[in-house]
């Protein structure tokens, strides 16, 4: 294995930008530019530019492309429809979760699965494993796209100005070819930000012009390049699960709170069928813990494994936490047994480092954008 | 960035002034409060709390993590900065100054504190 930590096309970019650096499932990736909290608030209000590179894209294609993918992921892939894109996840036999994906259906029979960084290998293979039996191709296409995202309220008037791609036809969770700043792109209406907002996928060799591009048509309305640390503040005010917190293997999409990505009336058989059938089972007749929102009453920041506690007993864990830019006080996303996730629950604390601090169970997510 | 030139540094990039009447004041650097992030809690020492030279008194929690807060020498504490405590941003905007953390009475200095340069010399191979 390469120590070597990979670079994407805009890394010079990020460093004449002064953006601090860090490791991430390989990748040398920016954290921030300037300030996190400014960066959130400008997603938030106005627009920010990221590089998502690191993320995993697979392609499959061929007439059954379809078939394997109904076969290797939970989801029911063969209602998408051309043009549109779908949240699933990929399972274990013992139907814990491999990884979430977005699948885009780009035509016909050519499927576009994005995994996370750190388990593209592991889908790869997975999905390659699984698809032998089809009459599909399996083709490892990280290396062929660079992924910008442009998120915020004013992401679609500054993605206009340079596209005549047609946007308003574009729902959310659709994708579409076209073209940006004179550049070819696969053109998605997703995101992890829970904003309004775009996601480009496009050869490497075209991301700084595309990068620069962008900057300039969102200078007037306070675009600002955004780093990881901002992207994990903000998918978590949104309530958005993050692969290697509130999901692992170890946890079935129905322990999870997500069930509902798991189509059991869909054809054939699928990976992790008879097991996600029992744990569907379990989980109606024995609530599992759930995933819950913790808004803190203090300033003390819970992080990721910190136990959480009501009446000196531990009743659930944090898996993720972060002080909330748009709330102004730390927020947490936790699963709690069953008995303590209702909304207004009282007595639940946070153990920080050995001081029970008092929190409010919500609902998720913290944040709701006004549409 | 610059280390003010009057200020002495521990390798745990905490800054020390120069003592008044035995009265020190102690922040972190400019350096440490770029690597921590937009701090956004912290715990400082109470006064009348003794410190000890290398050893935690505190801690300052930044979005993405928390680190501990050392002491650069040993003695008594005697203020602690209440506008951070209310403002935790004053250690990114004004490390030096505003942000500064507690002041302690000295009552014994290790002699390994660095000067500007020499600090400045320990962050660039930190980089």
């Amino acid at each position: 294995m390469s120590t070597a930590p990979r670079l994407t096309a805009l890394d010079a970019l990020h460093r004449s930008l002064g953006a601090t650096m860090t490791d991430f499932a390989g990748w040398d990736m920016p954290l921030r530019y300037g300030s996190e909290r400014d960066e959130h608030n400008a997603v938030r209000t106005k627009a920010g530019l990221f590089d998502l590179s690191h993320m995993g894209e697979i392609t499959l294609t061929g007439p059954e492309a379809v078939k394997a993918l109904d076969y290797a992921l939970v989801g029911n892939i063969s209602t998408v429809g051309v043009g549109r894109a779908r949240y699933t996840h990929i399972c274990q036999e013992d139907g814990g979760i491999v990884d979430d994906l977005i699948v885009y259906r780009l035509g016909e029979s050519e499927y576009m699965v994005v995994a996370n960084a750190s388990n593209a290998q592991v889908v790869l293979d997975a999905l390659t494993e699984r698809a032998a039996g089809f009459d599909t191709v399996v083709r490892d296409d990280r290396d062929a796209y660079a992924l910008i995202a442009v998120q915020g309220p004013e992401s679609p008037g500054i993605l206009a100005s340079l596209t005549d791609a047609d946007l308003d036809g574009l729902k959310y969770y659709a994708g579409l070819p076209g073209t940006v700043a004179g550049v070819p792109a696969l053109i998605a209406r997703t995101g992890y930000t829970g904003e309004d907002g775009f996601e480009l996928f496009v050869a490497p060799e075209h991301a700084v012009e595309l990068w620069q591009a962008l900057t300039k048509a969102g200078e007037g309305v306070g675009l600002v390049p955004a780093g990881l640390s901002c992207r994990d503040t903000l998918r978590l005010e949104a309530g958005m699960p993050l692969y290697g917190h509130e999901l692992t293997t170890s946890l079935t999409p129905f322990d999870a709170g997500l069930g509902r990505v798991v189509k059991f009336e869909k054809e054939g058989d699928f990976v992790g069928r008879a097991a996600l059938e029992a744990a569907a089972e379990r989980s109606a007749t024995n609530p599992p813990r759930k995933l819950v929102g913790l808004i803190a009453e203090g300033r003390r920041v819970p992080r990721a494994g910190f136990p959480v506690v009501a009446d000196g007993k531990v009743i659930g864990e944090v898996t993720s936490g972060a002080p909330s830019p748009t709330l102004g006080k730390p927020i947490a996303m936790a699963y709690v047994d069953a008995a303590h996730a209702a909304p207004g629950t009282s007595g639940v604390g946070v153990d920080i480092r050995g001081t029970h601090e008092p929190y409010e169970v919500v609902a998720l997510p913290f944040y709701k954008r006004q549409k | 960035m610059s280390n003010p030139q009057q200020l002495r540094y521990s390798k745990e990039h905490e800054w020390l002034s120069d003592a008044e009447g035995g009265v020190a004041t102690v922040g972190i650097t400019e350096f440490a409060a770029n690597a921590l992030g937009d701090v956004v809690y912290a715990q400082l020492p109470a006064v009348g709390d003794t410190v000890t030279a290398g050893e935690t008194c505190g801690e300052l929690e930044s979005t993405k993590s928390v680190s501990d807060l050392y002491s650069p020498v040993t003695g008594e504490v005697v203020e602690a900065n209440q506008d951070v405590v209310d403002d935790p941003a004053l250690v990114n905007t004004a490390p030096f100054e505003g942000g500064w953390l507690f002041k302690v009475r000295i009552a014994e200095e290790p002699a390994d504190l660095l000067s500007a340069e020499e600090y400045a010399a320990l962050t660039h191979s930190d980089n």
